[in-house]
């Protein structure tokens, strides 16, 4: 037998082999039929979305993109940045308090340090790396091309950034702002705090509070609007939930602390009296509008972490998540309940006690939706078959942290013990376990989750590990024993304490406890930066996870999609038919896409999206030109006001390039887009 | 090798130390802490805390069996199914009805029983609350008049029936035992917050408004507060000391206080009491019976009764007077209390003086 024949023989063997199996298996036949059906155009689309979408290369390019995942890389990185600088922060207070009387920092600068690490953790890292893994996740999640307004995507972060660099600025030239990071009056008024270092807080929380607003509002818009068709409102991930429901929290919650420090900045600028109650204005008010905003704030950090938890239990324990309805629904109840209990920050203020025990009562009430998502992702565990990989690690972790700190909560919802730890140790304790045990660690969690997703490598699984341990033991070391710290009459924010008060054992425990968490990020650090290079390369859909994030390449391209999938099920890769249609008829030569209605997300009409504009930075740089300058003189804002005007101009002033001139932006008769026939195509309805 | 490890054992002790006290909670007694309760208002909330520990311990515990349990149990079936076929990455869509419904059970279970320890919760804190807020006894009219401001604490003993008894001190309080005593707080410069946590909760101290409270010790001793709300540069030292005497030993005191000051004795001290006067600490101190009326600074007509200077920073000795007279911005940078040049003979006979002031 010749080389040939034994060739030709191998490659009929093939052939009857593949026949058969696609005789015994009529999903792989529909699969290959569609391939070959898409093959010749999937190219030339491909091609020619490539051309649409691409942002380009260079400085120009940088700073004139509209696509979500730029931007939202950036949100992440910069805010991961603020970050380890208030982590660094946090690490200096842990030095200065190892010991009673220490002497590595002066009152005056550990009050600027701790008011500049709760700033920066609360505005500059929480809110915007949560909205910034939302907006890079939330289209791909719910199979569209971009978030519904690019433009004003590019001009929060642009304006996230500016409030960022105008805090930190001023921190190194000694006007960081000391009055803590709720700056209560009359501390933080013209009175008691001379300078400028307020001012400067003030308006910081003005830029960040712009661009929390406009992410949100891309987010619910993008939500709403552009969902890929099948995925009705009972289908969408629980992760897209979450999103949803924060980004309605930051717009109910966020004018609140607008208004309260544009009322400081108005008191210490331009005289007015609102806080000021030698005038008949009111110190207490001050505390009103700031925690209506302050509690939600909490939950509009913790709700989208409450998402990525749901991912991550659902991909590795290889099930639905239990009680997709319970769990959306408690999301919601918190987000009500949210904003009904800001008075429990107040219980130590002469306010009446009957009142107070109705905010004792939504407080509590808070345990119960808490709890139903904690029942849910355990009876979820309970009956799924787990991979104990690093994400699920990370949510494990923040089950036992999360609930610990979930409880002090309780506690500190009676009023009667609240009067014995509030603005002590244990209240520091609490909002930690809370806020690291309920956002870091899933946060950590997610970012092994997707981080190939995101760029295209997996994270190492040993790093991970290490990463896990040491931030998990660190963490309790640190937290734990402020607790006790607390019982035993520590205050908040002193810079020192005397040695008779027999604090230095538990404080030193803790700053030690620091060194582990301290390594813990390191590990991260390295284990990130030497994936980037050198992790194993991902492919598409590395952990088999639902999401439809996933059906796409690893990182994905500019557009997403090549063709926007259609939904049958909430877990969208796992319940995805062979033959699932998929949308086409949108344009490949502008960046088009398609709006859906509401509730069911049948196909509405198409709509083109702007594409990149250099208008956003302008705009931007006028709001600092308004903002910055705002602290010394009232009249930047009438400035900054012109400029802002002139931007906007540009801004909606008609675009060849983007073939966005007024009036075209909406197809005026929309014909609705097809979806591809293929050999068992069914109407969206049947799967619903 | 041995002086490097000396410094070490002590460290590794304490911090052994330290850690049993985490884990038994058992460093409970100190003087200023909550749950070593000196007054009836501090006892019932140790006790509302306890109730509330036991039953949140109770329920971590729980908690973390059942995740412990669903992570050994679900890693146990993944290696029954993995060895049977080979589909573990095949996510489960359809889970089996009956486990679902167990599953459901549960967590309906798990809620039902969350809300009625909240509604136990909720009783406990509003039957304690109100108990916190009314004294037992209402007989006692002694009110302490309480004005924090940065960073230190005026106390002005009231006297309704004769104005002539009214007195000024400053960061130490004493009480009767076994008496309520009401304090009325206020602020006039930002907010503070009074809090004894031997004896009850934490008061705010909001500028424009007047809080009160009742305090009683049951047990004579020392307890010592501090500012509890973020109050600016110094807010770490603005301590005090509530110091609880029985009835008759209260009455002396009282009657002690009330006087004037004494005239100095000695001649150092006499001379002391000139430089008082010729130095810049007459434009801010009081010294009642002397020409000094300034209300800036605390009251020093008893200055030496007390225990403590610089509102509980340091004890009240000769050398730590001196520091703090001499160059308090080294003590306590940012308070208001300037340096003041003194010769060494000048310095010495005014620490005479303030330590004559019984």
């Amino acid at each position: 037998m010749s080389a040939a024949e034994t060739e030709e023989a191998a490659r009929a063997a093939e052939a009857r082999r593949a026949e058969t199996e696609l005789a015994r298996n009529p999903d792989l036949a529909a699969r290959k039929v569609r391939a070959d059906r898409r093959e010749l155009d999937e190219a030339a689309d491909r091609r020619a979305l490539e051309r649409t979408w691409a942002s380009g290369r260079g400085l120009w390019a940088w700073l004139t993109t509209t696509n979500h995942k730029d931007i939202s890389a950036r949100y992440i990185i910069t805010a991961f940045v603020f970050f380890l600088l208030g982590g660094v922060e946090a690490a200096v207070m842990r030095l200065q308090l190892a010991r009673p009387e220490n002497g590595v920092l002066g009152p005056d600068l550990y009050n600027q340090v701790f008011t500049m690490h709760g700033t920066t953790m609360m505005f500059l890292f929480a809110v915007p790396i949560m909205e910034g893994i939302g907006l890079y996740l939330v289209p791909l999640m719910i199979g569209t091309r971009n978030v519904a307004f690019p433009r004003m995507n590019a001009y929060g972060y642009f304006a996230y950034l500016f409030g960022g660099l105008f805090l930190y600025v001023s921190f190194f030239l000694h006007t960081g702002p000391d009055a803590g990071w709720f700056a209560y009056v009359p501390l933080s008024g013209p009175g008691y705090s001379p300078g400028k270092r307020v001012d400067v807080w003030a308006q910081m929380i003005t830029f960040t509070e712009i661009a929390a607003l406009v992410g949100a509002i891309e987010i619910v818009v993008t939500v709403f609007k552009q969902r890929a068709p099948g995925m009705t409102l009972n289908r969408v991930p629980l992760f897209v939930w979450t999103q949803v429901i924060s980004s309605f929290m930051i717009i109910f919650g966020m004018p609140a602390v607008m208004l309260a420090s544009s009322f400081l900045a108005s008191d210490r600028l331009i005289d007015t009296h609102f806080f000021n109650p030698a005038e008949g204005g009111d110190a207490l008010l001050y505390q009103h509008v700031f925690w209506f905003f302050g509690h939600p704030e909490v939950y509009i950090i913790f709700l989208p972490a409450l998402g990525f938890v749901s991912a991550i239990v659902a991909a590795f324990a290889r099930r639905k998540v239990f009680g997709y309805t319970a769990m959306v629904l408690s999301l919601i109840a918190t987000a009500f309940l949210g904003f009904g209990l800001w008075v429990h920050h107040m219980f130590a203020t002469p306010l009446p006690q009957l009142g107070q025990s109705f905010f004792t009562g939504a407080s509590m009430m808070i345990a119960i939706p808490s709890g139903v998502q904690i029942f849910c992702w355990l009876a979820t565990l309970w009956g799924g078959k787990l991979r104990l990989k690093t994400p699920l690690l990370f949510v494990l972790g923040f089950v036992a942290i999360f609930t610990l700190g979930g409880l002090t909560g309780v506690m500190l919802a009676a009023v009667p013990l609240d009067l014995q730890v509030h603005d002590t140790y244990f209240v520091v304790a609490h909002f930690h376990y809370v806020l690291i045990g309920g956002a870091v660690f899933p946060l950590f969690g997610a970012f092994y989750y997707w981080a190939p997703k995101f760029m295209g490598r997996m994270l190492s699984e040993r790093a991970g590990r290490w990463n896990f341990w040491l931030m998990f033991v660190g963490f309790n070391l640190v937290f734990f024993p402020m607790h006790q710290l607390g019982l035993k009459g520590m205050p908040r924010r002193v810079y020192t304490y005397l040695p008779e008060t027999g604090w230095g054992d538990l404080n030193l425990l803790a700053s030690l406890g620091a060194l582990l968490l301290t390594a813990g990020v390191a590990v991260f650090l390295g284990n990130y930066l030497w994936a980037r290079r050198a992790g194993e390369v991902a492919g598409d859909n590395p952990w088999h996870a639902p999401g439809l994030e996933w059906a796409t390449a690893s990182p994905p391209p500019a557009y997403n999609f090549v063709y926007l999938p259609t939904v049958q099920g909430r877990y969208a890769v796992w319940e995805s038919d062979a033959d699932a249609p998929v949308v086409v008829g949108l344009k490949t030569d502008c960046r088009e896409v398609l709006v859906t209605h509401v509730l069911d997300a049948a196909p509405g009409h198409r709509y083109q999206l702007p594409g990149p504009s250099i208008w956003p930075l302008l705009v931007a740089l006028a709001t600092a030109a308004a903002f910055a300058p705002g602290i010394f003189t009232p009249w930047a804002f009438a400035v900054g006001a012109v400029l802002a005007f002139l931007a906007l101009f540009g801004w909606f002033w008609s675009d060849p390039k983007s073939g966005n001139e007024p009036g075209r932006a909406a197809q005026p008769a929309p014909p609705a887009p097809q979806l591809e026939p293929t050999p068992r195509a069914r109407p969206l309805e049947e799967g619903a | 090798m041995r002086r490097a490890r000396a410094p070490l054992c002590p460290t590794l002790a304490r911090l052994g130390a330290a850690l049993a006290c985490v884990s038994a909670a058992a460093c409970r007694r100190g003087m200023q802490s909550a749950l070593d309760p000196a007054g009836p208002q501090a006892r019932r909330i140790e006790n509302l805390w306890w109730l509330f520990f036991y039953v949140c311990a109770a329920v971590f515990v729980l908690v973390m069996v059942w995740t412990l349990a669903a992570v050994y149990r679900a890693r146990v079936r993944r290696r029954e199914t993995a060895t049977a076929l080979d589909v573990t990455d095949e996510p489960e869509l359809a889970p089996a009805p009956q486990t679902e419904r167990a599953l459901r059970n549960v967590v309906v279970g798990a809620t039902a029983l969350t809300v009625v320890i909240l509604f136990v919760f909720l009783v406990a804190s509003f039957v304690t609350g109100r108990a916190l807020w009314e004294p037992a006894d209402r007989t006692n009219q002694l009110t302490v008049e309480v004005t924090g401001q940065q960073w230190w604490w005026k106390v002005r003993y009231l006297d309704a029936a004769n104005a002539q008894n009214v007195f000024t001190t400053a960061n130490e309080i004493h009480i009767p035992t076994n008496t309520p005593v009401t304090f009325k707080l206020q602020a006039p410069d930002v907010i503070h917050s009074f809090w004894v946590p031997n004896l009850m909760g934490k008061k705010d101290l909001i500028p424009g408004q007047i809080a009160y409270l009742w305090l009683q010790a049951d047990r004579p001793g020392t307890y010592r507060g501090q500012c509890a709300e973020y109050c600016g540069m110094q807010h770490a030292h603005m301590a005090f000391y509530v110091v609880a005497e029985p009835p008759e030993q209260f009455a002396a005191w009282l009657t002690r206080q009330r006087m004037a000051a004494a005239q100095p004795a000695s001649a150092s001290a006499q001379r002391g009491q000139q430089v008082f006067m010729n130095a810049p600490c007459v434009m801010c101190h009081t010294i009642r019976g002397t020409q000094a009326g300034s209300g800036i600074g605390p009251d020093l007509t008893h200055v030496g009764s007390r225990t403590t200077i610089a509102a509980g920073t340091l004890p009240n000795e000769r050398g730590h007077l001196a520091n703090w007279v001499a160059d308090a911005q080294s003590v306590k940078p940012g308070s208001r209390m300037p340096p003041n040049s003194l010769s060494p003979e000048d310095l010495q006979a005014l620490l005479d003086y303030l330590q004559s002031l019984q």
